[in-house]
């Protein structure tokens, strides 16, 4: 059973906007039946290019009915400028939260509403441009990429509870975690410039660059690191559990953390140890 | 608001009787069955009885009876007792349509260097027995075929597949999970060589199961520990359960015949009304080979989580196939083995009876459904599509 917020289940049991406009300004149609979800929406302007009215039909689950019912109310009353802006997040908080295997819900909202707002200004959504990356579902490498991004996710199963993708044969899991990869390794290289940091900006950079990157890897063999101190260019560490007393945790630091350093801090830095 | 219980694959209320019998093993009887004083003896008592009543149950001999703490259990301690009695065979064969405790442990052993067949079904559910029987080779292991599906019902011919298996020398296991109490199951007349039992689908509580091992099966213990059960699995028993499931195979026998007349009329009427008054509504499984107690009815166009709260509104419990209520993205494995298309699948609805349902309860999910059905059609896009064109 699933632990619905009682937002969701009013919306659900209550759906507001239910139908279709028929002289609507724009529609936006997603998802299929086979995908076991899918949602029409349409909407009409006013003079000021304010939402007047909004609808939905939707086939789907309980949460897929209450995010589409949330989504309509959300953006009637709205400018159209400001409703583009809305994003799948959004959308779950007006619910008070979705569980995490519905995300996908929320998004397939946004993704209908983005549809029926470039189907008013007469653009083509470029539908899946980009290579498919999940074939049960037909997701592409740029669906993920930016749900990675702009929902801050970290593993396959939550591009999955978001974006469905890696939810059929799980073939294309590998692929999955390299787009996560590629994602994280962007996001830390743009904000590189180190030397015009200060001294503590530096220390949170490396700081988070270890907790993203370096830590997981540790952990995953029992081991962990902590950033003791930063000192003109030295990042000094300790290593706890199993690296710390393998013979060869001179050499672990010295490729695995100082590599992972230079490349995604900035190459002059240099990585100690701290024994005691 | 009453709860209309109609989910009974999926577990069962504890028999009144079977309670009372469970209660002394917990305060009062609480000596450990192994101990040497009559007060530990006499715990042991009753798992001898619960022993008798359980191969009573399947027309098996008390020997040939180890308890488990679940169907799980079963199903995984004769699967891995088999292949290591068999180190050399690397081939097993299952059925598309197994329940989780066999499909992924399959699933699991493909990865370990095993050849698994997966033997398909047809639109109707029924095993492909031609290509069941061209799979068995000399490097098979064993066969493992449930004795009735837990989503749609459809019953398999254990007795033929069992005979041509074990021509072959081959081991043959059942998962009789949902086939106990609600068919006759015996072993005599349908020579399997391991069968699984669980207690919470025929009214004992959860977290017990049996596994039926037929004198002269070779076999490794699961969980390697004391010398309970024969050495076949250590571990204290959990007394006050096994006594359950004993009582409870003695209460499935004794009604089997009464509860299943009684369970087939009510889900019949069902069935029949639900059918009648939705369109677009059609069985899963085929109604010829299948249990008395359960039907599965896909509503196109309409999502069975959906369906499932909105029936939940009235106090009323079932169970779908949707992919939205497992968790999973894809609706159920067994549905789609049978080709049923996804208009459907994500449409059905398992109703499950017991003996405990009633007539009322029957006519309040006749009476609910097809409002359900509706309204959740209004909602969907496809159904607007259809009805247009
Ligand atoms: C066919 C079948 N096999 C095995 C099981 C698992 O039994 P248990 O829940 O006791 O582990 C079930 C129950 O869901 C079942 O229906």
């Amino acid at each position: 059973m699933w632990e619905y917020t009682d937002k969701v289940k009013d919306h659900f049991i209550n759906p507001r906007n239910v139908g279709f406009i028929d002289d609507f300004d724009g529609m936006g149609e997603v998802g299929s039946l086979a995908c076991g979800d899918a949602l029409k929406l349409t909407f009409k302007l006013d003079n000021e290019n304010i939402i007047s009215d909004a609808k939905f039909q939707t086939f789907g689950c309980a949460s897929a009915i209450a995010s589409s019912s949330a989504l309509t109310e959300m953006i009637k009353g709205m400018p159209l400028d400001e409703a583009a802006k809305v994003t799948n997040d959004d959308i779950a908080k007006y619910l008070g939260g979705l569980p995490k295997e519905k995300m996908h819900c929320s998004v397939m909202g946004r993704d209908a509403l983005e549809h029926a707002i470039a189907n008013y200004r007469g653009e083509e959504v470029k539908e899946k441009e980009g290579e498919i990356v999940c074939e049960c579902f037909g997701i592409t490498n740029l669906e993920i990429e930016r749900a990675v991004k702009e929902s801050g996710l970290t593993t396959v199963e939550d591009v999955t509870d978001y974006v469905k993708a890696g939810g059929g044969c799980g073939n294309c899991h590998d692929r999955i975690r390299e787009i996560i990869q590629e994602v994280s390794s962007q996001s830390i290289t743009e904000r590189q410039k180190m030397e015009n940091l200060t001294n503590i900006q530096k220390i949170k950079l490396i700081e988070e660059t270890l907790d993203r990157e370096v830590k997981p890897a540790l952990n995953k063999d029992g081991g962990d690191i902590e950033l003791v101190d930063f000192n003109n260019g030295t990042v000094f560490v300790k290593l706890h559990g199993t690296c710390s007393n393998c013979a060869s945790s001179h050499l672990t630091l010295k490729n695995y953390v100082e590599t992972k350093i230079k490349d995604l801090v900035s190459p002059e830095l240099v990585v100690e140890e701290v024994t005691q | 608001m009453k709860t209309i219980y109609v989910d009974n694959n999926a577990t069962t209320r504890v028999d009144k009787s079977v309670f009372e019998e469970m209660l002394p093993y917990f305060r009062e009887s609480y000596g450990n069955p192994s101990s040497m004083h009559t007060f530990g003896g006499n715990v042991a008592a009753g798992i001898t009885k619960a022993r008798e009543r359980v191969a009573a149950l399947i027309n098996a001999e008390p020997e040939e009876i180890v308890f488990t703490s679940c169907g799980t259990e079963s199903d995984s301690t004769a699967i891995w007792a088999t292949i290591e009695a068999y180190p050399d065979k690397k081939h097993i064969v299952t059925s598309r349509v197994e329940h989780p405790a066999i499909k992924n442990l399959f699933e699991h052993l493909s990865k370990k260097g095993y050849t698994v067949s997966f033997v398909p079904v047809d639109k109707k559910g029924n095993l492909d027995l031609d290509y069941l029987y061209e799979q068995l080779t000399p490097e098979t292991a064993i066969v493992s075929v449930m004795w009735a599906n837990n989503e749609t019902g459809v019953i398999y011919p254990v007795d033929k597949i069992a005979a041509a298996v074990r021509e072959k020398g081959i081991v043959f296991h059942t998962d009789a999970v949902q086939a106990a109490g609600k068919l006759e199951v015996d072993v005599k007349k349908n020579p399997v060589d391991l069968l699984s039992l669980s207690g919470h689908k025929i009214h004992a509580p959860k977290g017990v199961g049996a596994l039926y091992l037929k004198k002269g099966t070779k076999f490794s213990p699961f969980l390697i520990g004391g010398h309970q059960e024969h050495g076949r699995r250590g571990g204290t028993e959990n007394v006050a359960s096994l006594v359950a499931l004993g009582k409870a195979a003695e209460l499935a026998k004794q009604r089997l015949s009464e509860s299943t007349q009684k369970t087939a009329a009510l889900r019949d009427k069902l069935e029949k009304n639900l059918l009648e008054r939705i369109p677009n509504s059609m069985v899963n499984g085929d109604p010829q080979h299948r249990l008395p107690n359960t039907t599965n009815i896909s509503y196109e166009y309409v999502e069975g989580e959906a369906i499932l709260l909105m029936m939940n509104e009235f106090g009323i419990c079932a169970s779908s196939g949707s992919a939205c209520t497992s968790g999973s993205l894809e609706p159920s494995h067994v549905l789609r083995a049978m080709g049923v298309p996804f208009t459907a699948a994500h449409g059905s609805i398992r109703y499950s009876l017991s003996g405990d349902n009633t007539e009322e309860e029957i006519d309040a999910i006749i009476e609910h459904t097809p409002p359900i059905i509706e309204r959740l059609r209004e909602l969907s896009p496809f159904w607007s599509q259809r009805k247009a064109s």
